[in-house]
Formats: structure tokens, C-alpha cells, sequence
């Protein structure tokens, strides 16, 4: 496991890309294909070992140590980090090798860890002989090895870098275009030597025929360098707020995956009956979204039809799934990506309007004159059910990933009400021992005249700098009034402006709304507590987007 | 029995003796532990520190004048100050950091500042002062903090910078006391030249002229204008990270020595590439050893995670007190 974690520790110690590839080259031209293939799949999420939880782990070492509990809960507390914080009480405490500067002692590789030795620990029904082979586990390896075992058994290995970066790294080493990579590794789910063979394979491999083209993604308009619009070099179309996905018809057989690679097919099967028609060897890329007689309903609607196996009657008649077609990929049978957006419209139209079925949609091509008016029908977006508008170029290719310059997304400005800081609770990583998960208030007037009262609505993470964290930190730190467990509740004070994607009634906050992608927009110093919106103007709204709907 | 050595607004304050060791404020006399910024301030009429910490301390208070006619007192040589008997014992911290004992009426008080246990080649090792009482620091209070050793960590920085040889490495570092540990501990593994920020240089020469083995040197601003700096390990004060300073130096590696190292979430906090675990402060196990070593029944805590050390002293059986101090708990230089 040793060139593991050092490949970790070199992916860890640097923000540069070049170094990141660098390290990874490397890591691939020393280790086994058993141990690459982990490597791979660990790195880019696809696969883990989780046979503990953090909990389990914890308990496991207090067993086997009979440490203070509390001491344990402050080291956490300081780390952020169960996996981290064993590993260095692994070495205060002597379970650890300790590092000398010329020992090297025998071995286990990755994949002996990953295939045989905790799915083995996993299996034993005693805890105290868990912990038991832990500490033996522990006693033979150093802190820092501890610690990505550590991470390894409770299935939250992460480390900064991403899956594009690896399949760079893969490329280049074996000498394989970056797409062929992209495309081959959608399909592995397994680790194992002969699938890593598959992976880097020079010659053609035929494909599993379920497998999606890796997906395109945009950039932000308002980042563009090149500030010329031209609206002839472009296709504008709504950005719907479903889930994207890719529909492909093979050996006879449709497959629904999502844009997280996912095979969805199961869990829309009115979808899959839907595009049984579709001509052989098609592939097309577009937005799922719930449809009831002709209209886009809301996200939240089409969220009762997610991460469901297998959907009820009920659910399929009161959310029958629908499909925007953006794009098609495959055609007659032939990789069409290569090909102008334009070309690739054409396929797509000749297929979807052979289907004729109300079900299934092809999005709209928006026509306008300039900028200003691409300003003018993204501000209506939410009027068509869309987040925003989508711009491509006619001439664009279909690409891996995200790569600049040819796809843009528009997104409409986010609905946003000014809320009340009152609770924070402690991050955890990068963010350990800085109070950065806040919860938010609006006030609630009384109807019969009364006092007006804070109601909670949301809680954000994201959207402040590392300065206003700090000091908002050192703020919460001084003005607490009183702690439950890691939540402080807090005199209210701040106000902050708080953005988000849409709006529905929900038991889980006071308020009885909810908000989805709730974010800090900006602090609010420039406004009182007595300021701050109130839980009737969210209601009104919620209200709006119902008649909308 | 009346407290030997009290917390007043201006700092910690020996009523027997009449002198502050350390103050915030100085005013009278006072004792200087070591030549921190944060333990030697100026302001007071009358100091008295170590032999072996004299001239740093002259150095570090260079625009005071009664900071120059400060009294060095060689280590274990009992004085009296009115009604205390005050004696220096190395405290392991940096070149000169000394625990101060003070003894009145038989009842003797160690006031530690700032120290360390693990073996370091640039300062004289912690003695262990029997009392009646203990004040210590408790700035690594915490067990996952544990140090490996300095030869462990200085292999490390030697791998790290021999890594890449194309790119410069600059390591930062405090100015006095971890740049001559780094220098000292790498003398026994290289014989190259290290270059150093100017805030290191004057320093480091005194710990040079005290006796102290060290790498060769050159400050950076010697350094010809177009030298190609490839290669090379660089030391800085934090302060110089991404300050115009590092603008000669073409794409450095770069990374942080310090005991909060030992914490991921801290090392990219503070966006360095790489940290190595280099404190001169006690860790977890270096405090319960010395506490319990010492044979004080009280024990006064200072600054850091005190709250902490206080539970697990007093479930042994101790009696812990805390001052509230203006010492930083950040390792600073």
C-alpha cells in the first residue's frame, strides 16, 4: 500500500494540474494492473469498501484501547476528521509503526487490502475481535498509511483530483486518446487486473452496447473571454431544471443513464416504453423531466420519481416522465460527436419526429437578434418551466467533460430573500473547528398583531470568502447562546442575503417552506435584524411559482 | 501558604521578589523566559535573562536601551531578588529558553515558558525542575499531537526538496529558532549552502557565534541577480509566503514547517503544498511526562488547549489552576 499512499500524499501536497498528472504517470508506470485498476476506481469515486462506518470504526478503538470518550470527541473535534483523528491517536497511543529512515518491511499491495484483507474484517460478527485485527492492522503500518486505511474501510477515501485529470493521466501514459478512456471506463464497475488490461488496451475493444458517450458539459456564460455574440453561430434553447440523461437503443434494447453514469432504466420504465420505437444504434442526450398533459412540472415533482428502483402504478400516472431531446450522439449506428452541432440537430429531428409521442419533446431553437434580447428571454426562463437558457455553437463537436469555449449555460438570477443568522454548527475537513454551517431565519408576523417571530427556512454552507468565515467565525465564538452538542444557537444579528433555486412547502424547517440550492448571495451589513424578510413574502413567492406551474 | 508567583493585568508577577517574568506590560524588573516576541517586550527598567540567550535577546530588543544593559545569568546560578531566590534552568524551547525557578520560604515555583522535549541540536536540552508547583504552557494540548524526531523530519525536508531539483524549495519556516533547528539537523545529512531570508540572517549568525553547527548560508539579498535559484532550499519567515519577496524565485515547491502540520485541514487552510511537522513546543506526551516529572502537586496552565490538560491532570489527582495570558498560542518567532 505504500506507493498508494505515497500517490496520495503527491495528489495532496500540490494544486497543480501538471503535477497531479505527473504523479499519477507514475504511480500507473510502477504498480500492478490489480493495484492501477483500484487506484482508478477509488480515485474517481466509482468504488469503495465500506465496511465500517466512522461510528463503527470510533467504537471499535475505544474497545480495543478503553481511551476516554471525550478525550477522543475533543481530538475529533479539533481534526474534523474520524479516519485522520485515529491515525494520529494511533501514534501517540504506540499502535503505529514508527517511521525510521531506512526500514522498509513486507507488504500488503492495494489491492490484496482491498480484495481480501477488510472485506475479511467485514465478516467477523465479533466486535471485539474486529478491533482486535485492526490494532494488529494498525501495529504494522505508519500514521499516515493508517490513515488512508482508515479511509479506505469506511468508504470515504476523496482526494483533490478529478476523474478527468485521471483519465488524462491514463491517456498519456498508455497512449490512448482521452475519449476511448472516458468512454471504456463508464463501463467498469469491477476492479481486477484484466479490466485495467481492458481500459489501456491499444487495440479497439468493443464496448459493452449499454454504455452512454461521456456527457458535455458548459461553462458559465459570464465567464467568456471572447465578448462577440454573433446569434447566427448559435443554437439557444431553454436550460431545463431536470435531470440530464442519454437514451441509446441497441441490440434492440433501450438504456436510460444519467449524467452521474448511472443506469436508470429501471426507474423509467414509461420512458424506456416511450423510446421502444427509436431506430437502432441511436444515441441522444436531453433532460428528464416529469410532463402532465403537455406541461413541464416542477423539479420537486420529478424528484418523487428519483432514486426510485422501481416506480408504483400510482407514481407513473401522477409523474409520468418526460423528454426534452438536446442532442443526438450515435446515428445509424456511427459516433456521430465528431460532427457540427448542426449536423447532429438534423439526426436528432429525424428520429424524435418519427416517434410522434406526446412524451417525448425536442427543445425548442430560441431565435434573437442580439444580446440584449438573450437578456430578455433568459429573464422569462422561469415562465417556460427552464433555469436559464443553453448557447452552443452550430459548428461545435461533442466533447468529454467540460472544455471552453463552444457551450455556454445561462442561468436565470436565483430567487433570494434576506434571512436572519441563528444557528452554526462546525464544518468538517478543510472547514474542522470554523462554524460554517448556518442555519437561516425569516420572521413569522403574527396576524393577530402580536410579536413577530424568527421561523428557520434553510441552512447554506457555501457562498462566503475564507476572510468573511474567519470573521463571522470569531463572531459566533463570542456571541453564542447556548450550545446543543456541536449547534450553537446565536444572538440574532446578521443578516444575509440567501439565494435559491425554487421554493416548496416542507415539514423539515419551522417555516414549513423549503428552498432548493439555498446559498449566501452576500452579508447583509447594510441591514437590520428587523430588516430581513418575512416568512409571508416566501410564502408569496411559493404562491407565484404555483401559478406559474 | 501565599502563592509564590501570582497572575497580574501586566503579567505574571512574584510579590516575594517583587519582578515579572515575561509581562505583556513591562514596567519594573522583569525576567525574560526566552527572546519571542510575545515573551520579550520592551518597556521595563530593569531585565535579567539567560547567558546563553543574552545576545539574542539584545538583538531582538536592539532600539531599547535597557534591554541592552540586561543582566545574562548562567544556567542553575541561584540570585536574589529582595525576598526570592531566582534561578535560570533550560527549558529546550529555542537557543537560551529557560524555565524560571523561584524560591521563597522553602516553596518553590517553575514558571516553564515555552519548551520542548524532543532532542534538537541547535538549543541545550530541558532540565527537569523539581517543584512545588508548575506552570506550563499547554499549546499542543491535545494527543494527536505527537512529534517524530528532528533527524526523522529533516530527512523528510531534505526528500522533499531533493525531489525536485528544477524548481526552488522554499521552506517556510519561523526566523528564530526552527530556520537554526532546520540548519542544524541538515548539517548532518548535507553539506550544501541554504539560503535565507533576511529576517532569518542576523539571527541565525548569533546562534553561529553561541557555538551552534550549522549549514553553510547566504542571505538572499547577497545572492547575484540573475542567480538561478533551481535547486535550492530557501528559508522564510510565513509572513514572506506570497508576499512580492517570492517573485525572484521561478515556480518554487513550497511548505510549512510547524506543529499544526500535523493536521491536514490545517496544512490546506493555510494553502501549502506540503507540511512538515516542526514545532518547538511540548506535545501531548511531552507535557504529561514533564508534569508528572517535575513532582509539582499544582499545576498553573497557560495558554493554548488548557481545558483539555486541566481534565485529564485533575483526574489524576492534581491540582490545575489557568492564567489567563497574552502569550500567543500560535508558534511564532
Amino acid at each position: 500500500m505504500k506507493a498508494f499512499v505515497k500517490l496520495f500524499e503527491d495528489l495532496d501536497s500540490t494544486t497543480s494540474t501538471l503535477e497531479k498528472v505527473s504523479a499519477l504517470k507514475l504511480y500507473f508506470s510502477k504498480t500492478s494492473h490489480s493495484d492501477s485498476m483500484w487506484a482508478v476506481l477509488l480515485l474517481t469515486g466509482k468504488l469503495s469498501k465500506r465496511v465500517l462506518t466512522s461510528r463503527n470504526l470510533r467504537d471499535l478503538f475505544l474497545i480495543a484501547t478503553k481511551y476516554p470518550e471525550w478525550l477522543l470527541e475533543e481530538c475529533a473535534s479539533q481534526v474534523g476528521d474520524t479516519a485522520e483523528t485515529l491515525s494520529l491517536l494511533a501514534q501517540s497511543l504506540n499502535l503505529s509503526r514508527t517511521f525510521s529512515i531506512h526500514s522498509s518491511s513486507e507488504e500488503f499491495n492495494l489491492s490484496q487490502w482491498m480484495d481480501l484483507r477488510i472485506p475479511e474484517l467485514a465478516v467477523i460478527d465479533d466486535q471485539e475481535e474486529q478491533a482486535r485485527i485492526l490494532i494488529s492492522w494498525w501495529k504494522t503500518l505508519l500514521s499516515s498509511e493508517i490513515f488512508i486505511l482508515n479511509k479506505l474501510m469506511t468508504g470515504a477515501f476523496r482526494v483533490g483530483v478529478s476523474e478527468k485529470l485521471v483519465i488524462r493521466a491514463l491517456s498519456e501514459h498508455f497512449e490512448i486518446p482521452s475519449d476511448q478512456v472516458a468512454h471504456r471506463l463508464i463501463g467498469i464497475k469491477k476492479a481486477g487486473a484484466e479490466n485495467f488490461t481492458k481500459l489501456i488496451s491499444k487495440d479497439f475493444v468493443e464496448v459493452s452496447f449499454s454504455q452512454p458517450y461521456p456527457f458535455c458539459l458548459a461553462h458559465s456564460f459570464s465567464d467568456r473571454t471572447n465578448l462577440d455574440f454573433k446569434p447566427e453561430d448559435w443554437c439557444i434553447e431553454w436550460k431545463y431544471d431536470g435531470i440530464r440523461a442519454q437514451v441509446i437503443k441497441r441490440n434492440q434494447q433501450v438504456w436510460i443513464w444519467s449524467r452521474g453514469e448511472e443506469d436508470i432504466t429501471a426507474g423509467f420504465p414509461d420512458l424506456a416504453e416511450a423510446f421502444k420505437d427509436l431506430p437502432e444504434g441511436s444515441v441522444i442526450d436531453g433532460e428528464i423531466l416529469v410532463l402532465k398533459n403537455g406541461e413541464i412540472q416542477l423539479f420537486q415533482d420529478l424528484q418523487k420519481r428519483l432514486g426510485r428502483k422501481k416506480p408504483s402504478a400510482a407514481i407513473l400516472k401522477t409523474h409520468p416522465a418526460g423528454f426534452v431531446g438536446y442532442d443526438c450522439l450515435e446515428f445509424n449506428g456511427v459516433d456521430r460527436r465528431q460532427e457540427s452541432l448542426r449536423a447532429r440537430r438534423d439526426y436528432l429531428k429525424k428520429i424524435i419526429s418519427n416517434l410522434s409521442l406526446s412524451q417525448i419533446k425536442i427543445s425548442e431553437e430560441q431565435t434573437v437578434t442580439g444580446l440584449d434580447q438573450l437578456e430578455s428571454l433568459r429573464s422569462e426562463a422561469r415562465n417556460h418551466q427552464a433555469e436559464g437558457l443553453m448557447i452552443k455553437g452550430w459548428d461545435s463537436i461533442y466533447t468529454v467533460g467540460r472544455k471552453t469555449g463552444s457551450w455556454w449555460k445561462h442561468k436565470v438570477d436565483p430567487l433570494s430573500l434576506d434571512a436572519v443568522l441563528l444557528y452554526a454548527q462546525a464544518g468538517t475537513g478543510r472547514r474542522a473547528n470554523l462554524y460554517t454551517d448556518y442555519t437561516f431565519a425569516l420572521w413569522d408576523n403574527d396576524p393577530d398583531g402580536g410579536d413577530k417571530k424568527l421561523v428557520t427556512f434553510a441552512k447554506a454552507y457555501s457562498g462566503l470568502d475564507q476572510n468573511e468565515i474567519n470573521k463571522l467565525d470569531h463572531w459566533i465564538r463570542r456571541n453564542t447562546k447556548e450550545k446543543f452538542g456541536p449547534v450553537r444557537s446565536l444572538e440574532p444579528e446578521h443578516v444575509f442575503e440567501i439565494a435559491f433555486e425554487g421554493i416548496s412547502k416542507s415539514d423539515r424547517h419551522k417555516s414549513g417552506i423549503a428552498v432548493r440550492f439555498p446559498r449566501i448571495l452576500r452579508w447583509r451589513h447594510d441591514k437590520k435584524v428587523e430588516d430581513a424578510d418575512t416568512l409571508q413574502t416566501a410564502l408569496a413567492l411559493l404562491k407565484s411559482q404555483e401559478i406559474l406551474s | 501558604m501565599k502563592d509564590v508567583i501570582v497572575l497580574s493585568k501586566n503579567g505574571l508577577y512574584c510579590p516575594a521578589g517583587d519582578f515579572y517574568i515575561d509581562p505583556w506590560k513591562p514596567i519594573e524588573t522583569s525576567f525574560i523566559t526566552h527572546a519571542h516576541s510575545d515573551h520579550a517586550r520592551s518597556g521595563a527598567q530593569k531585565y535579567y535573562t539567560s547567558l546563553r540567550g543574552l545576545s539574542l535577546f539584545k538583538h531582538r530588543l536592539k532600539g531599547y536601551a535597557n534591554a541592552q544593559d540586561a543582566v545574562g545569568v548562567p544556567f542553575g546560578k541561584k540570585i536574589k531578588i529582595n525576598e526570592a531566590w531566582v534561578s535560570f534552568h533550560s527549558a529546550g524551547h529555542i537557543l537560551g529558553s529557560a524555565q524560571l525557578r523561584v524560591e521563597v520560604k522553602n516553596k518553590v515555583w517553575v514558571a516553564s515558558g515555552d519548551y520542548k522535549r524532543t532532542p534538537d541540536p541547535s538549543c541545550d536540552p530541558f532540565e527537569v525542575v523539581r517543584c512545588d508547583a508548575f506552570i506550563s504552557e499547554a499549546t499542543f494540548a491535545l494527543p494527536i499531537y505527537q512529534w517524530e524526531s528532528g533527524e526523522v523530519t529533516a530527512q523528510k525536508i531534505k526528500d522533499w526538496w531533493h525531489s525536485d531539483r528544477s524548481r526552488p524549495s522554499i521552506l517556510f519556516c519561523y526566523s528564530l529558532g526552527k530556520a537554526q533547528r532546520v540548519l542544524a539537523e541538515l548539517k548532518k545529512i548535507s553539506d550544501e549552502t541554504v539560503y535565507l531570508h533576511g529576517a532569518a540572517v542576523g539571527l541565525t549568525d548569533i546562534y553561529r557565534a553561541e557555538g551552534i553547527d550549522m549549514l553553510q548560508t547566504l542571505p538572499v539579498s547577497e545572492v547575484p541577480k540573475d542567480f538561478d535559484f533551481a535547486g535550492c532550499l530557501i528559508l522564510a519567515p510565513p509572513s514572506a509566503h506570497r508576499s512580492s519577496w517570492m517573485k525572484r524565485f521561478k515556480e518554487p515547491q513550497t511548505a510549512f514547517g510547524s506543529g499544526w502540520m500535523q493536521v491536514r485541514g490545517a496544512r490546506r487552510r493555510g494553502g501549502y503544498e506540503k507540511g512538515f511537522i516542526l514545532s518547538d513546543h511540548a506535545d501531548w506526551n511531552e507535557l504529561i511526562q514533564t508534569i508528572d516529572e517535575t513532582g509539582a502537586q499544582k499545576i498553573i496552565l497557560t495558554h493554548g488547549r488548557e481545558d483539555v490538560l486541566a481534565r485529564v491532570l485533575r483526574e489524576k489527582g492534581l491540582e490545575v489552576a489557568h492564567f489567563t495570558t497574552e502569550y500567543s498560542d500560535e508558534e511564532i518567532g
